[in-house]
C-alpha cells in the first residue's frame, strides 16, 4: 500500500486535484482510500457525488467509543473509500489534535489492514503545515510520499517551500519523502518553466502540469470528478496522466527547501518583475 | 470582617500604665541583622564556588549569578525570577498553582472551577492546608474540587460550552456568591476564552463570575500566577461592595495581604489583632470570604505578609484608593511584636499604642518559659531555609528568637526585590517571560480615593522609622557571610547540607525526603505537614516545640543514606 499525502497552499486546488487523480487511479483498477484532513470535511465531495457524510470526529462525539468503520467510511466513485476526519467550527478548539485523534481511530478500526487490500491511501491535508496536528500524516510513517500542489503564483510557491521544510524535518527521522510538485496552472506567464525550475531547486521534479480548464468547474458544480462527469474531455486525460505519473513514480527525495532570497531570485529570473 | 469571640481586651488599668514616651522612642526602622554564623561555618565564597563547579560552563555561569555571599552593609545584586536551567531539579511550581492554589484558592465562599483535564484539579485538591473557620450559614467550598474535566473531545471542539455548563451546574447546586474560573495549559493552547464565558454567565446568573488566564506554562514559576491573581481580584472583586457604616466606626482598620492561613496561621493573627483592637477588614486570602475582599478598599492600612505574592495588590490599592502599605511579619514573637508596634505607630493613636504594648507584654510573658525551656537545646545550631518567596525570610526571625543562626537561605520563586529590597524594583529588567504577564494601568479613583495621611504625617512617620510602601528584602536581615542561593537545585542543596551540616533544613515536600535520608530533619514550610500554626505568639511556641522535637531527636543518628549502604552482591 502506498501512503500519499497531498499538501499545498489553501485554495490551490488540493481537494479537486486529489479526487480527480484518485478517480484516475480507480479507473485503472486500483483500490484507493481518501482521508480528508480538513475540518471543513469537503475532501471527498466529488467522489461521493456531494453525499454529505458524518465525519470521524462527529461520529466519535455522538457515538462515543462505540464507532464502527462503516459509520465513518463510505464508498464513492469506482469503489473509492472515502473518509472525512472533520473537526471543530472555525475559531474553536484544536483541529490539529482532531486529525491526530481521527487517524489513530481509523488505524484502530482496521481501515489500513492488509485485508482491506488497499493499493493507495491519500491524505488531503488543509493548507500549510500549520502545527503538529496538520503534520500528523507525515509523522510516524502515516504517509510516505508527499506531493505538493503549487502554481506559478508567488504565495503558492512560498507555501510549497514551507511545506518542504516540514517534510525535510520528518524525512530526516522517518520514511517520508517528497514525490514531486503538481502544478495546478493559474495561467501565470512562464508557469511551466518556473515550476519546473522550482521543483529542481527543491531536489524533486514537476510530476505533472495540469492546465487550467473550465471543465473542472463544470464537473465540480455537478459534484463529480472530471473523469466521471466527462470521461472523454481533454482535462480527464490530464488527470489520467497525473495518476499514471504517480503510479510510475520512483523519484522520492528529501527536499532541499530554499532560502527566501533564492526563492525570490527564482521568481525574478522567470520574469515575474517584468512589466506586461 | 470577622466576628471574633473570646477577645481578651487589655484592661483600662493596664493600658493606662503603659509609658507612651518610652514606646514612641523604640526604633522600629531598619533591618534586624541575623545571628552571626557559627565560628566553624565553612567559608561562604569557597562553598559558592564548589556548588557550581560540576556544571557545564554555560550552566555554571548562569547558576553563579543566583548565588552570593551575603553582606548586609552592601547589598549585591542577585539574579532571580529567571528560567530554571533544564536538567536542574527545581522546586518551583506552575502559574496555575500560584493563581488558583496560592492566592485565590483559600477564599471559602467562592467556587473555584478549574477549566482543564481532571488531573489539574485533582492533584491540586486540598494540597495546600489553608484552613477556614466559616460562620454558620456562609458558604464554604474549600473541601470540594470543581473541574470541567476536559477530555479529548473538548480539546478538539473547544471547551467553552462545557465550561458554561459547569458554571451553571455549580451555581444551581451551591448558589455561591461568586465563581472563579482558572485556565490550565490546554485551554490556552486551543484558545478557549474563559473571560467571555465568565461574562456571559455573569449576565445569566446575576452573580460575579470571573476568569483567570493562568495557564501553567506562563512565566518561569508560580510567581506569574500570583500576579495574574492579583490583577483579576483587583479588576473584578475589590471595590465592588462597601463596608457597612457600623463597621466603619473604628478607624484602625487593616487588610492583611499575603497571609494564606496555612496550618491556621491566620487564626492566630486574627486573635492578636482583635485583642489589640485592630479591625481586620479582609485577609488576602486565608480564611477569607468574598465580601471581605470586595470591601477591602475601605481599610486604612494594608499589611503585607508575603511580599512576593501580593505586593501588586498593595501597590494598585494605594494608587487607586490611597491606602498605604507596610511590610510586616507575624513569624517569630519579636517580629510579631515589632509588626504590631508598626501598626500602632501608623495609626498614631495613644490608646492603640498602649493596648499593643499590653498585649505584647502579656503574650511574651506567656511564651517566655517555653522559649527558655528549648533555647539551651537549640542555641547555636545552624539552619538552612529554601522555601517560597517570603518564608525563607520570615522564618529567619523566628529562628533568631531561638538563638539558631541561618547559614544559608534562598527563595524558590522570588524576584530581586524580595532579596535586595524594593529600592531595586525600578532597576529590575523585564525579560520576555515577565512581559507576558499583564501590568494593569491603575489610576487614582476620582470618587473612592481618600488620602489616609497628609504629606506631613507621612513624612513624620518616615522620621519615626516607619517605612511606608517599602520592603527591605531578605538580605538586609541576614548575617554577613551567609550564603544566598536563588532557585536552588537538588545538587546544590545536597552539597550545602554536606558543607554546612545544618541541624534542620526548612524546605518543601519535593525535597523533604532527600534531606531526611541524609540524616537531617526537614521542616516542611509550604504546608507545615500536619503542624502549625506557627505565626504570632502561640504559633511561635508550636514552632519551638516542633523544632526541638525534630532537631533533638535521636533518630537521625541511625539514618544511613541509601547511597551510603554498600551494594549487596547477588545471592
Amino acid at each position: 500500500m502506498r501512503k500519499i499525502a497531498i499538501y499545498g497552499k489553501g485554495g490551490i486546488g488540493k481537494s479537486t486535484t486529489t479526487q480527480n487523480t484518485v478517480a484516475g487511479l480507480a479507473e485503472m483498477g486500483r483500490k484507493v482510500m481518501v482521508v480528508g484532513c480538513d475540518p471543513k470535511a469537503d475532501s471527498t465531495r466529488l467522489l461521493l457525488g456531494g453525499l454529505s457524510q458524518r465525519s470521524v470526529l462527529d461520529t466519535l462525539r455522538i457515538e462515543g467509543e462505540d464507532v464502527d468503520l462503516a459509520d465513518v467510511r463510505h464508498t464513492g466513485y469506482s469503489n473509492v473509500m472515502c473518509v472525512e476526519s472533520g473537526g471543530p467550527e472555525p475559531g474553536v478548539g484544536c483541529a490539529g489534535r482532531g486529525i491526530i485523534t481521527s487517524i489513530n481511530l481509523l488505524e484502530s478500526l482496521g481501515a489500513y489492514d492488509e485485508s482491506e487490500n488497499l493499493d493507495y491511501v491519500f491524505y488531503d491535508v488543509l493548507g500549510d503545515v500549520v502545527c503538529g496536528g496538520f503534520a500528523m500524516p507525515i509523522r510516524e510513517g502515516k504517509a510516505e510520499e508527499i506531493y505538493i500542489v503549487a502554481s506559478g503564483e508567488m504565495m503558492a510557491m512560498y507555501a510549497a517551500n514551507n511545506i518542504c521544510k516540514g517534510v525535510q524535518k520528518f524525512a530526516n527521522t522517518g520514511k517520508v519523502r517528497l514525490g514531486g510538485i503538481i502544478c495546478n496552472s493559474r495561467n501565470v506567464d512562464n508557469e511551466y518553466e518556473l515550476i519546473d525550475h522550482f521543483a529542481q531547486e527543491l531536489g524533486t521534479k514537476m510530476i505533472h502540469f495540469v492546465p487550467r480548464d473550465n471543465d473542472v468547474q463544470r464537473a465540480e458544480i455537478n459534484r463529480k470528478t472530471v473523469i466521471e462527469w466527462a470521461p472523454d474531455c481533454a482535462q480527464a486525460s490530464q488527470y489520467r496522466e497525473l495518476a499514471r505519473a504517480i503510479e510510475n513514480n520512483t523519484n522520492f527525495v528529501i527536499p532541499k527547501p530554499m532560502e527566501q532570497d533564492t526563492l525570490e531570485g527564482l521568481l525574478i529570473d522567470h520574469g515575474m518583475l517584468e512589466v506586461a | 470582617m470577622k466576628k471574633m469571640t473570646n477577645v481578651q481586651e487589655p484592661t483600662a488599668q493596664d493600658v493606662a500604665a503603659v509609658d507612651l514616651t518610652e514606646v514612641r522612642s523604640l526604633d522600629l526602622g531598619g533591618p534586624s541583622v541575623g545571628l552571626d554564623l557559627p565560628s566553624d561555618a565553612p567559608d561562604g565564597a569557597a562553598v559558592a564556588k564548589a556548588l557550581v563547579e560540576l556544571y557545564p560552563q554555560k550552566a555554571l555561569e548562569k547558576r553563579s549569578r543566583h548565588i552570593l555571599v551575603n553582606d548586609p552593609d552592601s547589598i549585591a545584586p542577585i539574579e532571580a525570577n529567571t528560567r530554571s536551567i533544564p536538567g536542574i531539579i527545581t522546586q518551583r511550581g506552575c502559574c496555575y498553582a500560584g493563581c488558583k492554589g496560592v492566592v485565590l484558592g483559600p477564599i471559602t465562599d467562592v467556587i473555584h472551577i478549574v477549566h482543564g483535564p481532571v488531573g489539574c484539579s485533582y492533584y491540586a485538591w486540598m494540597t495546600r492546608r489553608n484552613q477556614a473557620d466559616v460562620p454558620a450559614g456562609e458558604g464554604n467550598f474549600l473541601n470540594y474540587a470543581f473541574t470541567t474535566d476536559m477530555t479529548e473531545n473538548e480539546i478538539i471542539f473547544g471547551g467553552e460550552k462545557k465550561l458554561a455548563q459547569a458554571i451553571r451546574e455549580a451555581y444551581e447546586l451551591f448558589h455561591p456568591k461568586a465563581i472563579a474560573v482558572f485556565a490550565t495549559c490546554p485551554v490556552g493552547l486551543i484558545g478557549d476564552d474563559v473571560h467571555a464565558v465568565a461574562k456571559q454567565m455573569r449576565k445569566e446568573l446575576g452573580i460575579n463570575v470571573f476568569g483567570f488566564s493562568c495557564e501553567g506554562y506562563k512565566g518561569v514559576s508560580q510567581s506569574a500566577g500570583h500576579h495574574i491573581a492579583n490583577n483579576g481580584l483587583f479588576e473584578h472583586v475589590v471595590g465592588t461592595e462597601e463596608l457597612p457604616a457600623e463597621l466603619k466606626v473604628n478607624p484602625r482598620r487593616v487588610n492583611l495581604l499575603g497571609e494564606y492561613n496555612i496550618g491556621g496561621d491566620a487564626f492566630e493573627i486574627e486573635r492578636i489583632l482583635a485583642d489589640c483592637g485592630i479591625e481586620l477588614v479582609s485577609t488576602f486570602s486565608g480564611n477569607a470570604q468574598y465580601s471581605e475582599i470586595a470591601r477591602s478598599q475601605d481599610a486604612n492600612l494594608n499589611l503585607i505578609m508575603c511580599h512576593r505574592s501580593i505586593s501588586y495588590m498593595a501597590e494598585m490599592m494605594e494608587t487607586k484608593y490611597g491606602i498605604p502599605w507596610i511590610k510586616i511579619s507575624f513569624i517569630g514573637a519579636e517580629a510579631t511584636a515589632k509588626s504590631l508596634r508598626k501598626i500602632a505607630r501608623y495609626f498614631d493613636d495613644p490608646d492603640l499604642i498602649a493596648r499593643v504594648e499590653v498585649v505584647i507584654a502579656r503574650e511574651m510573658a506567656e511564651l517566655g518559659p517555653q522559649l527558655a525551656e528549648v533555647k539551651p537545646r537549640l542555641e547555636g545550631k545552624p539552619v538552612m531555609l529554601y522555601v517560597g518567596g517570603s518564608r525563607a525570610h520570615h522564618y529567619q526571625q523566628l529562628f533568631a528568637d531561638m538563638g539558631m543562626p541561618v547559614v544559608a537561605a534562598g527563595y524558590e520563586f522570588a524576584h530581586r526585590d524580595d532579596y535586595e529590597g524594593t529600592d531595586v524594583t525600578g532597576s529590575i529588567v523585564t525579560d520576555s517571560d515577565s512581559k507576558n504577564i499583564q501590568e494593569l494601568k491603575v489610576e487614582r479613583d476620582p470618587v473612592a480615593y481618600t488620602a489616609r495621611k497628609t504629606d506631613e504625617e507621612l513624612a513624620a512617620l518616615e522620621i519615626d522609622g516607619l517605612s511606608l510602601s517599602q520592603y527591605e528584602g531578605m538580605m538586609a536581615d541576614m548575617a554577613k557571610g551567609a550564603l544566598v542561593v536563588d532557585d536552588i537545585s537538588h545538587h546544590e542543596l545536597e552539597q550545602l547540607i554536606e558543607q554546612y551540616k545544618p541541624a534542620v533544613v526548612c524546605s518543601g515536600i519535593k525535597d523533604k525526603y532527600v534531606i531526611e535520608k541524609m540524616g537531617v530533619p526537614c521542616k516542611q514550610l509550604h504546608n507545615y505537614d500536619y503542624g502549625g500554626p506557627y505565626a504570632g505568639f502561640r504559633g511561635a511556641v508550636n514552632f519551638y516545640l516542633e523544632i526541638d522535637r525534630m532537631v533533638n531527636a535521636n533518630v537521625w543518628r541511625f539514618v544511613t543514606p541509601p547511597w551510603n549502604v554498600p551494594a549487596k552482591t547477588a545471592s
